[in-house]
């Protein structure tokens, strides 16, 4: 980064390079910093007169992707489980899979097989497979756990990039890291797009990441309108096609499934050389488990009136928790600290 | 040698800038063109990898430019540099041209950038390429493909078939095959000769062992010597080349940017005697340091130091590689192996002769000078006494070379009787000196290559009946 600093050709694509400029040395702390900006969008890299084979061998986004990865390991919590994301393919999957297992263990032992492949008309039918008190306090507690996890590694990673308790207040800071990331702004390259797949321009990627994102939100808010609709105005689901959480949570799925599948090819035809490893598994564990939720979540509405509900439900919420229990330690974790290091820039940059 | 029937109506001989200008202009016309870059896909481009703006012709600022630019003020800024070694009907037309440069460019795919923080200078007269040089040859290549150029790299052109003034066929060569290729009409945008290191040292003799060169190795002048060969009239200095002061320990080749140094005003530069050879606070860097290059090639084993003192080193933008970092100066010298005690005396009595009279400005010709001291320091002069005391070795770094081949305004090759060749066209590096003959402007080197490579694409397609 010494040769990034004395070249600087790069400036106008991303926040990484103005806040490189801002340092002579690089302590780890910065490192940690600096990675979490990079949006690998990879312009840099194609760009860069002395990437490999040049013999200074310069890969930002390689090696800021390493940096990740090692930031998601070390500022989670508890450490011991940092390994998870080391395996973070295996670790998904088993998880995930065993959540499945648990919760048919658990349906066919209380509820019993019958109601597991009936077919179930009417209201609160969903509840007649797994009971109601299941499937609000477990996810609750498992969502919360998530969350504390996030708020504990946001706050370690904000200290260990030398941030104060003060500045996590600054709303304008915040303002502007908030815009940065719904609007994905440094995966526009300075308006070129991403050199990704590989080495043309293309904003296919950002559009993927668009349609995740955003699908992941509607469904979010189709949840959180749903469990308002039951405690609140006491409708229970499922509700019908055309109703707030139904559509809501269709689209949010239709757009995660085309987002994922979208981002999971890119990634199948991208250039491995300013990639790391490790990063790529942990994106694809994600990748998987999002579009598998939002999928049998889709399939789920479509044959809620049949025998294979049961079946289908129990998959459905076993895929939920998996997500959701592995999301602290795979790559959800991004948004954590991407939004707390665009906090950071908005701040620095307003100094200058 | 297998004597294919590989033929085009227009070859490019090289990949840069110029080349690809041409080329993209001559297949837009309708011309078939083929492309010969020497050097290996990650490599191509040339000395255009390594650029990072342009010098245009604007008649009022843009987002990415602060004022206008005109005609007049491009043509004095040159006369300034060249002083007057320049073909003023080229230059002029060059100027003019570079005007719908901006569109051109932005039209194939380059993107401008707001200028780099620490070239302020420029931000006036220079647009940036986002990503640099190599972003815009990628973007030059991608729109080539697409257009149907045909690109061959690792291919060479061994020698040129010319009869009388008529181009009749290239010897290429690719991995030990060669081949030889017809057109009707040949872009020659080849490049200057600064990396053939036996063909500097018949001018500058060993001391060429040690030139760094700045940009790539494939520059062997080859097709300049093969149109000197055939009897096209030369121009420019032979033994001219753009030298500036680069860190030592840069690589031999393809260093680009990074190994500048921009130290030598906030210190004093010694050679490998301890003695000091010229005033290293004349004027500001960016109008001194290419003469640099030069006053360090004719040291002894062409090699200086720059000596600085830690208030210096803010005052310069880092470069790639750490200085030597000593508690005191008889230390530095050992580190950097010149003798203690001259080196020690140098500074000593540099020193004593700072006359504490203006105030130390480094945006301003400060007058904070040197009394009674030969050679002088006339700005920025400030005792070097705080220690770490640090030190960078210096060696020429040659960017380009002058001699180039001549050309009229249709980027058409003059032969030695001052008539024009029939279908030989040059552009770039290899017909720069008709227009710049010495000295350099920044950016100037990409806007001579882009306007004459698109009239070189232009004509050459038209030669080809296009």
């Amino acid at each position: 980064m010494t040769i990034c600093n004395a070249c600087r050709y790069c400036e106008g694509y991303c926040a990484v390079f103005p806040a490189m400029e801002q340092r002579r040395v690089f302590t780890k702390a910065d490192l940690t910093y600096l990675a979490n900006l990079c949006f690998d969008c990879r312009d840099c890299y194609y760009a860069c007169q002395y990437a490999p084979p040049h013999e200074f061998g310069v890969n930002i986004p390689k090696l800021m992707s390493e940096l990740r990865a090692d930031t998601y390991r070390e500022f989670t919590w508890p450490t011991i489980l940092s390994g998870l994301f080391k395996h973070n393919a295996v670790a998904v999957t088993v998880i995930t899979v065993a959540s499945i297992i648990l919760i048919l263990a658990l349906v066919l032992l209380f509820q019993g097989a019958n109601v597991l492949f009936a077919t179930h008309l009417g209201e609160a039918t969903f509840y007649r497979v797994v009971p109601f008190a299941a499937m609000t306090v477990v996810p609750s507690l498992i969502a919360l756990y998530g969350f504390a996890i996030f708020i504990i590694s946001a706050v370690r990673f904000w200290r260990e990039t030398g941030g104060t308790p003060l500045e996590m207040l600054d709303s304008a800071a915040f303002w502007r890291a908030t815009k940065d990331a719904f609007g994905l702004a440094y995966m526009k390259g300075g308006g070129a797009g991403c050199n990704y797949p590989a080495e043309s321009f293309s904003s296919t990627r950002m559009w993927c990441h668009h349609l995740v994102f955003y699908g992941f939100l509607l469904d979010f808010a189709s949840t959180t309108i749903a469990a308002f609709y039951d405690h609140f105005l006491g409708w229970q689901a499922p509700y019908p096609y055309f109703s707030a959480p139904v559509v809501l949570g269709a689209v949010g799925g239709i757009g995660l499934m085309i987002g994922t599948v979208g981002l999971l090819y890119l990634k199948s035809q991208s250039d491995r050389t300013p990639a790391d490893a490790s990063m790529l598994k942990m994106d694809v564990a994600f990748l998987v488990l999002l579009f598998l939720t939002s999928f049998t979540g889709l399939v789920l509405l479509a044959f809620r009136e049949t025998s294979a509900m049961g079946t289908l439900l129990v998959i459905h919420l076993g895929l939920v928790a998996g997500l959701f229990i592995t999301a602290p330690y795979g790559k959800f974790a991004h948004v954590v600290y991407r939004y707390a290091a665009l906090v950071r820039y908005a701040i620095e940059q307003r100094r200058i | 040698m297998t004597d294919s029937t590989a033929q085009c109506d227009v070859l490019v001989v090289g990949g840069g800038n110029a080349a690809l200008c041409a080329a993209i202009t001559a297949r837009r016309a309708g011309a078939s063109v083929l492309i010969l870059e020497t050097a290996t896909k990650d490599f191509r481009g040339g000395n255009s990898r390594h650029t990072r703006d342009i010098r245009y012709m604007h008649r009022a600022a843009t987002e990415f430019v602060t004022h206008a630019y005109g005609e007049e003020e491009f043509w004095q800024d040159l006369l300034g540099v060249t002083g007057g070694a320049t073909d003023e009907r080229l230059a002029r037309l060059t100027i003019r041209e570079s005007e719908t440069l901006a569109d051109w460019m932005a039209g194939n795919g380059v993107r401008w950038q707001k200028p780099l923080r620490g070239t302020l200078h420029l931000a006036r007269s220079n647009l940036f390429m986002l990503g640099g040089g190599k972003a815009m040859i990628n973007a030059y290549y991608h729109i080539a493909a697409q257009s149907g150029v045909e690109i061959r790299y690792e291919t060479e052109v061994q020698e040129l078939e010319i009869a009388g003034s008529e181009f009749v066929s290239a010897l290429a060569a690719r991995n030990g095959e060669c081949e030889r290729i017809r057109s009707k009409a040949i872009v020659l945008a080849a490049g200057g000769f600064e990396a053939n290191i036996p063909w500097l040292k018949e001018y500058w003799g060993e001391a060429a062992e040690n030139f760094i060169i700045r940009g790539t190795p494939n520059n062997q002048g080859r097709m300049l010597k093969e149109l000197l060969r055939h009897g096209v009239k030369p121009v420019g200095d032979p033994r001219g080349c753009h030298a500036v002061a680069l860190d030592a320990r840069a690589p031999k080749f393809d260093g680009g940017i990074v190994t500048r140094l921009d130290s030598v005003p906030f210190g004093i530069v010694v050679n490998r005697e301890g003695k000091r050879f010229y005033d290293e606070g004349e004027d500001f860097w960016p109008k001194r340091y290419a003469i640099w290059g030069k006053l360090i090639a004719e040291q002894p084993q062409q090699i200086a130091y720059s000596i600085i003192d830690s208030k210096a080193l803010p005052h310069f933008m880092p470069s790639v590689f750490p200085p030597v970092e000593a508690a005191s100066i008889p230390e530095l010298a050992t580190a950097l192996a010149i003798e203690p005690r001259a080196l020690g005396a140098v500074v000593d009595e540099f020193n004593r002769s700072v006359n504490g009279g203006g105030r130390f400005n480094p945006g301003a010709l400060d007058d904070c000078r040197t009394r009674a001291l030969e050679p002088p320091k006339s700005h920025w002069a400030r005792p070097i006494e705080a220690p770490p005391f640090y030190g960078y070795p210096l060696r020429a770094g040659i960017t380009f070379t002058y001699l180039g081949v001549t050309v009229d305004e249709r980027a058409q090759v003059i032969m030695g009787d001052e008539r024009p060749a029939k279908n030989i066209f040059a552009a770039g590096e290899m017909m720069a000196g008709n227009i710049l003959g010495k000295g350099y402007l920044a950016g100037f080197g990409l806007t001579i290559g882009s306007v004459f490579g698109r009239i070189a694409g232009r004509e050459a397609a038209r030669c080809a009946g296009f």
